[in-house]
């Protein structure tokens, strides 16, 4: 070999000294942690958007409204001419009436679900299943509401003539149906964590596969069940879209379930679709409801959280 | 002596398998439920909808008059908003996703960012809405815009693509990596040239699945303030748009039952498309996803 090229003098140590030493590679090498690390601080800038944005307008809303008056108070009627109350308790009634009536409906069907296809389903029936319960958990919102009203509406009415086109029992059944998968794909999920082996030991002491899924996989399982039942909780008082169409807008202190209610999200709804001026008591005032709804449904979430954390039994 | 007695545990036994059988079919009724549920849900919507489902209902705009009404405004508003989305979400979701997974040492500060992306996972869409309304729209003053509503939706699945692309990255084997950094590579070009080249069907998969989350979500939208009768196409990211699901909202929300009819047959448009990109999802999960 000539040597003319003057690399070639030098040995392979060398070369990649040289090599790495290259001004630009060694500055993306130093670049790219901190460029990724300002990407990754935005998830957290977007908590603390929404945390400025409902602490500073719902700070304005009570130099207006008493905050006493906001949280005890049994009458919200923000629309009335003369007086116009602010008091939260309806709205909090209603998002509580359709948060209860799902919690009856996809609790019992989503768990069963769960063992059905982590305790009996073959592998194939499961195969088909899973899916199309997927299917069930991305149909749109709004395309639920549409279906709570048109459907599930029409049918109650029939059965029974108290029920008025807006009502709670309607949407809280549909919010229902939408929180079905979550709890059922969560449950199976802690469910299947559960060991064959402790199947085994019942199965071999002559259980039947009822025997094995309540005594065995379900007390097991119990902190994943819980858990996914806390997130579900926390899916149906958020919920929006639903109870916009099919709910009412009559906010209301009272249990009752066939008339029009209001909940705090389908407030919000009620308002932005309005004309509502900027600057008015009624636009901080969603503020105000936004931030109750986001408090309830952290602490459902932070519950969730601790649940499956303290309560997980490792296997 | 007999320590058994045969006759009450045949007995026993028989109702025990009963009971079982009892349940098993009440738990598969219970699964059932769900199935039904969606079957009824989509035949409703196909008889109410099919009736106004023309091509003229993809080239008109929306109208005070159910034959006239169509479509053309929201098709395009939703598909420039998930043009927006898109890549502001991906860009953020994945570059996070590298942080977390790669560079992220073990301290308060990376626990306390993935705690904050699980609580920020559980936030309901209309406080989103909120966030977008005081910040985007009227902070920055991007008004009710393409633009507003898409930074809005890409915060708001952020967490769901950051989750699915960590996983997509933690699923690439550490040999590859090894591998990459034998032959001299450095950390970053193993993670531009190896490790995100190997995790992308796994980032396509869940990104494409969390966009048909932001192009059905209706609240954020509502909040925001979208208008629903648009008489023209949105020029620029800055100009105002209507969207489909908004659209659909706003026949809902009508007292005329024909509008019911064109909001169902709206509701066939946006099903169709978020079986298209489900199916687009799967296929790249089932092509290209490799098991390592």
């Amino acid at each position: 070999m000539s040597m003319k090229e003057p690399n070639s003098t030098l040995n392979v140590q060398e070369l990649i000294a040289q090599k790495s030493n290259r001004g630009l590679l060694s500055f993306v090498e130093k670049l790219m942690p901190k460029l990724l690390l300002a990407i990754a601080i935005v998830s957290v800038l977007t908590t603390l958007g929404i945390l400025a944005t409902l602490v500073v307008e719902t700070y304005i809303f009570f130099t207006r409204v008493p905050f006493w008056e906001f949280i005890t108070g049994t009458e919200w009627y923000p629309f009335a001419n003369s007086t116009p109350t602010f008091g939260v308790l309806p709205l909090v009634i209603g998002t509580l009436k359709i948060t209860g009536i799902a919690v009856l409906v996809a609790v019992p069907l989503g768990i069963a679900t769960a063992i059905y296809l982590s305790e009996y389903a073959s592998h194939r029936a499961r195969k088909v299943i899973k899916p199309i319960l997927e299917v069930l958990a991305g149909v749109p919102t709004i395309v639920y509401g549409f279906f709570a009203l048109t459907f599930v509406t029409p049918i109650l009415r029939s059965i029974s003539p108290e029920v008025s086109i807006f009502n709670a029992i309607s949407p809280g059944i549909v919010v229902g149906i939408m929180i079905i998968p979550m709890i059922a794909s969560l449950s199976e999920d802690a469910m299947n964590s559960v060991p064959n082996s402790m199947r085994d030991g019942a199965y071999a002491l002559g259980s039947t596969k009822l025997e094995v899924a309540i005594k065995i996989v379900l007390p097991a399982a119990i902190s994943g069940i819980v858990a996914s039942t806390v997130l579900a909780i926390s899916r149906a008082i958020g919920e929006t879209m639903i109870v916009a169409v099919a709910a009412g807008s009559t906010p209301r202190f009272d249990g009752d379930l066939t008339g029009s209610i209001q909940t705090m999200t389908a407030y919000i709804v009620q308002v932005t679709t309005g004309d509502a001026g900027y600057g008015t008591t009624i636009y901080y005032s969603i503020y105000a409801v936004g931030f109750t709804l986001f408090i309830f449904t952290l602490i459902m979430n932070m519950l969730a959280q601790y649940i499956s954390k303290r309560f997980r039994e490792e296997y | 002596m007999n320590y058994i007695d045969h006759e009450s545990v045949a007995k026993k036994t028989n109702s025990r398998l009963l009971k079982n059988k009892v349940l098993k079919s009440i738990f598969l009724a219970a699964t059932m439920f769900g199935l039904i549920v969606l079957a009824i849900l989509l035949y409703r919507i196909v008889t109410q909808g099919s009736e106004y489902l023309s091509l003229e209902f993809f080239t008109s705009f929306a109208s005070r008059i159910p034959e006239n009404s169509g479509i053309k405004a929201a098709i395009l508003g939703s598909i420039y908003l998930m043009l927006v989305v898109a890549p502001i979400s991906m860009f953020l979701g994945v570059g996070t996703a590298v942080y977390l997974e790669e560079y992220a040492k073990k301290n308060k500060l990376t626990n306390f960012i993935r705690i904050n992306i699980s609580n920020l996972a559980g936030v309901p869409s209309v406080v989103f809405g909120l966030l977008g309304l005081t910040i985007f729209a009227r902070f920055f003053g991007l008004g009710i815009s393409i633009l507003a509503a898409g930074l809005t939706m890409s915060l708001l699945i952020l967490p769901i693509i950051i989750v699915a692309a960590q996983e997509a990255i933690r699923s690439v084997p550490k040999e590859l990596r090894d591998a990459s950094y034998a032959m001299g590579a450095t950390k970053w070009q193993t993670i531009l040239r190896i490790v995100l080249p190997a995790a992308i069907p796994g980032i396509l998969t869940g990104s494409i699945l969390a966009l048909s989350r932001a192009i059905g979500e209706t609240a954020p939208l509502v909040v925001l303030g979208i208008p629903t009768i648009l008489m023209f196409t949105p020029d620029s990211i800055l100009s105002t748009f209507t969207a489909l699901p908004m659209q659909i909202f706003d026949w809902t929300k009508r007292p005329q039952v024909a509008f019911h009819d064109v909001a169902a047959a709206g509701i066939i448009v946006l099903m169709t498309l978020l079986i298209i990109m489900n199916s687009i999802a799967v296929f790249i999960r089932n092509k290209y996803q490799k098991r390592y």
